[in-house]
């Protein structure tokens, strides 16, 4: 059963209401017959189509349409929207192993003309993989897309399957934007390995050429009907046509809030707390003497880097505020920031919570992300509470967060393209801080221990997830504290 | 700098850890989200009359002020009202009608005089100014007062050519108006469209090449096209999302609560309980009220608590549950009485008293919090058409103030009884709310402000 737009089943009323059952892991209510389970009840996420969604984007060589195509990616399964990308570049390259000249791309160049529109009809043949077979929400069809031409093939595909279309054009003439562009990231190409500098830019520049003839604009007139998004300029202006629901939406506020201009953001933990040491979870104490000393040296350390117009951001958690405190510059509080809510497990050892909630503490490690402690969050709920934390990240530029330990997980794994899987188990050390700096299609990330020791707060999983398993298995991987 | 450590200490109210000393270093303004403006921002619209401008003006503003941007609208037209006590016809707005364009330009100046008081004296952080500022001119004057005055600028463009839409228009709100009051309904028409005409002669829409400076929102058609420029900061960038969002397509929205809970028999709050007995009665009446409204394509929305699904659960159609529709967090004071928060923690209880809509429960929310957490379903809302929401007491009075325009003072204690649908239904410049009680009796918990003041209370208590 399928609940989303343009869809209400209706099913017989009941003579009384379905029973209810808490799912022990999510700690969701769901109906159920003889206590188990019934269908499955639709979780608001965020992605409320039945229908999946194809972007297809559309531009000149060297117009950011890989940049928005991996970013817009990274966003949307970070808000829990299953996507992936199909770069045709990527199946042309497979396809002709050595890339000799732009000759390749020349509009009369039949043989060449051949293969790429091969590349296509495979690239949408895996696209129609993914969405229809693989579970996927959406898809990301990454290629130049200049023709009305190849544009309608695309919609008659996305017809015939019952996928919707979504088009993103980046418009641009600004001659220095396109130079920053070849030099980020077409230089490092696999197509121009073998090249010099000017080589490169040169054979570029002559592909360029090669579709401008056929580039064929959305046309405010002609393209009425179509959804779109196109953006001028890197976002000096948009045109935004027939936005058909929830996703698109979504998708149109993100790229309206995304920039390029070069800025670095800095994640840390609050200083070591009281709490910390004892090895307890949650709670709201104070900075230990050594956390104290941590938030000196954050200090130091950010005036050292002589950041311009740097903005602070902290949680409201006592913690994080008094770290701060130590760096003597204006910063601004988020109750979105706060720590992941542990419930009934709020100021507990892990040992105690083994001892009182054995049960809770196995399905935990099995499933971390999703797992959602009692009367409290799990890392899912967190992402969705961080999501406006991460637009606002996107429209600013050199920004310091204090957090916490799972939340800075996961922010940490938005920037790095880190899974569900992987997110709740990456290391995020105290007095440690990490630098992110956008570089091509990625993060730089560098590690800066502001040296002050600090207790581990990471528990890794343990082998034995079973709930089954003994307090010892359960416990080996706690960290020491006192 | 200063290697002294500050100490904090935790405003009761609020929950808010602030330094001990004042210090300049915090730059809280009282809530949980950082609202990011510095500059005071005026949205001024454009456009021929009968576009929409004073609907987006209102509905913009209803918006900004509940997410917490104190906003105001200043409605040209009404200062014109005041001044010209009597509308006659179009002729005042003919282009060579001097005198009338001396007083016009009177009302735009003295509203936008009025803006300046708004920011300076009255806290305010954004105004909308409604008129037609179709003409270049008109808008120079706005943008160099904007300048002097250290205000950013935001330009809202609605451009419409479709004659449905506009007769539509018209009949929702002009008819009605103060200048067609002894007007049979055939002249109004007439008059105003000779009115639109006065206006055309004189219109030059913002320009794409010529404007390119400035920072705009053009709306084509009721929303199929937007032209976005220049959003400057993080304000635009959320009325440009949420401009994109809302439609004029009718439809109803229907409010209410879950059946009554076992916790509401012994009046305890918050909790996860299951509908009592008269509770399971109202979502089997909420059901046949449900069938019998007939409504095409109804979305039913829940929380992620036991007791909005079980009411849901009797529709016997799909709902879908939302983490963000769950009762405010009440901390420690999860499942007490009201005697049992009095006799434990008397501050707390007075505190709440005291100001209800900013009061945070200790490891809980407060009021303005869950303004923050529903603000994606609202949006989400405003996307929707006919959506039915089953949530609790404090969600659905958080709700009915974004759908009623009520103030942060009287949120807190909006009427929202058990058993009692809502029925929300845009008209017009607002909502009619149609309220329908299904008959089933259900404790009352609805706990009023209490007449004697906090500080007595404390001492009788103490």
């Amino acid at each position: 059963m399928n609940s989303g737009e343009g869809c209400s089943e209706e099913i017989p009323l009941p003579s009384s209401p379905r029973e209810l059952t808490q799912n022990p892991l999510k700690k969701i209510w769901i109906p159920c017959k003889n206590g188990l389970p019934e269908k499955h009840i639709f979780q608001r996420k965020v992605c409320m189509t039945n229908c999946p969604t194809l972007i297809v984007t559309v531009g000149l060589p060297a117009r950011g349409k890989t940049y928005i195509s991996k970013k817009l990616t990274r966003y949307l399964n970070w808000i829990g929207v299953p996507t992936k990308e199909f770069n045709v570049g990527q199946y042309r390259r497979e396809c002709v192993k050595i890339y000799k000249s732009f000759e390749f791309f020349s509009p009369d160049n039949e043989e060449g003309l051949k293969i790429r529109k091969q590349c296509a009809s495979a690239a949408l043949n895996d696209v129609r993989q993914y969405l229809t077979d693989e579970g996927g929400q959406v898809a990301v069809f990454d290629a130049t897309n200049t023709t009305r031409e190849r544009r309608d093939t695309i919609t008659r595909f996305a017809e015939q399957n019952g996928f919707k279309v979504f088009f993103v054009e980046s418009v641009c003439e600004d001659p220095a934007v396109i130079n920053e562009n070849i030099v980020q990231v077409k230089l490092g190409s696999p197509d121009y390995t073998h090249c010099n500098t000017d080589e490169a830019v040169e054979d570029f520049m002559k592909r360029i050429k090669c579709y401008e003839n056929s580039y064929q604009t959305l046309d405010e007139v002609l393209d009425r009907d179509l959804s779109y998004i196109k953006i001028i300029d890197v976002g000096r202006r948009y045109l935004v046509n027939r936005v058909q629901d929830h996703i698109q939406s979504r998708i149109v506020y993100y790229l309206m809030n995304i920039h390029i201009t070069p800025r670095s953001i800095y994640l840390c933990r609050h200083g070591e707390s009281d709490m910390n040491v004892k090895g307890r979870i949650g709670g709201d104490s104070g900075l230990s003497l050594r956390g104290k000393d941590f938030a000196r040296r954050l200090g130091q350390f950010i005036q050292k880097q002589d950041i311009s117009d740097l903005k602070v951001w902290t949680s409201q958690m006592k913690r994080t505020i008094q770290t701060a405190e130590g760096l003597n510059v204006p910063y601004e509080q988020w109750k979105a920031l706060n720590e992941i809510d542990a419930g009934v497990c709020e100021e507990m050892m892990y040992e105690e919570i083994q001892d009182h909630h054995p049960l809770e503490f196995a399905l935990r490690d099995q499933d971390k992300y999703r797992y959602r402690y009692p009367k409290g969050e799990s890392y899912e709920d967190l992402v969705q509470r961080l999501e406006p934390v991460i637009m606002e990240l996107e429209r600013q530029e050199n920004v310091l967060v204090i957090c916490h330990q799972a939340v800075m997980r996961c922010l940490l794994a938005y920037f790095l393209d880190k899974s569900a899987e992987e997110l709740p188990y990456l290391k995020c050390p105290l007095h440690t801080v990490l630098k992110l700096t956008p570089v091509a299609y990625g993060c730089k990330v560098e590690s800066i221990f502001l040296n002050v020791d600090a207790v581990n707060t990471h528990r890794d999983r343990p082998e034995n997830v079973e709930v089954s398993r003994m307090a010892e298995e359960a416990l080996y991987t706690v960290p020491a504290h006192q | 700098m200063s290697h002294k450590q500050t100490k904090l200490t935790q405003n009761p109210l609020q929950k808010i850890w602030v330094p001990w000393m004042s210090s300049k270093l915090s730059r809280r303004r009282g809530s949980s989200v950082p609202q990011f403006t510095n500059s005071p921002t005026m949205i001024v619209m454009v456009g021929l009359p009968a576009r929409g401008k004073t609907y987006i003006s209102k509905k913009l503003t209803r918006y900004l002020n509940w997410i917490g941007v104190p906003t105001k609208v200043f409605n040209v037209g009404q200062y014109r009202r005041d001044a010209v006590r009597t509308y006659k016809n179009f002729e005042f707005f003919r282009p060579d009608n001097e005198e009338a364009m001396k007083i016009r330009k009177a009302c735009a100046r003295s509203a936008l005089s009025d803006v300046g008081t708004y920011f300076m004296l009255e806290h305010g952080q954004a105004a909308v100014f409604d008129a037609t500022n179709t003409t270049r001119e008109r808008r120079e004057i706005i943008l160099s007062y904007a300048k002097d005055n250290g205000y950013k600028v935001f330009f809202i463009e609605s451009i419409c050519d479709d004659p449905e839409i506009i007769a539509e228009n018209i009949k929702q709100v002009k008819l009605s108006s103060p200048d067609y009051i002894d007007c049979d309904k055939e002249e109004a028409v007439a008059d105003f469209l000779k009115r639109i005409e006065c206006y055309k002669v004189t219109y030059v829409p913002l320009d794409d090449d010529k404007d390119s400076h400035l920072s705009y929102i053009k709306i084509f058609n009721v929303g199929s096209r937007y032209l976005v420029n220049r959003v400057q900061d993080h304000i635009q960038s959320r009325i440009v999302y949420y401009l994109m969002n809302i439609h004029v397509t009718p439809r109803t929205i229907y409010l209410c609560r879950h059946g009554e809970s076992e916790l509401n028999l012994v009046g305890r709050i918050g909790g996860d309980s299951g509908l009592s007995p008269r509770g399971s009665q109202f979502a089997g009446a909420l059901g046949k009220y449900i069938k019998s409204q007939s409504i095409p394509d109804l979305k039913v929305w829940t929380s992620h608590m036991k007791r909005t699904i079980q009411t849901a659960e009797a529709l016997g159609v799909a709902y879908e549950q939302w983490k963000a529709l769950n009762e405010i967090d009440a901390g420690v004071c999860e499942d007490l009485t009201y005697e049992e928060i009095q006799a434990n923690y008397p501050e707390e209880f007075a505190l709440r008293d005291q100001d209800k809509y900013r009061y945070r429960y200790p490891k809980g929310e407060s009021y303005e919090d869950l303004v923050q957490r529903l603000e994606p379903v609202i949006m989400e809302l405003e996307r929707q058409e006919n959506v039915l929401v089953v949530c609790h007491q404090a969600v659905m009075r958080c709700l009915l103030a974004y759908f009623l325009d009520k103030s942060a003072e009287e949120l807190p204690y909006l009427k929202c009884p058990l058993h009692t649908v809502l029925k929300l239904t845009p008209v017009a410049y607002g909502c009619k709310v149609e309220s329908v009680s299904l008959n089933i009796e259900a404790v009352n918990t609805h706990r009023d402000r209490p007449a004697v003041s906090a500080c007595d209370r404390v001492a009788e208590s103490s």
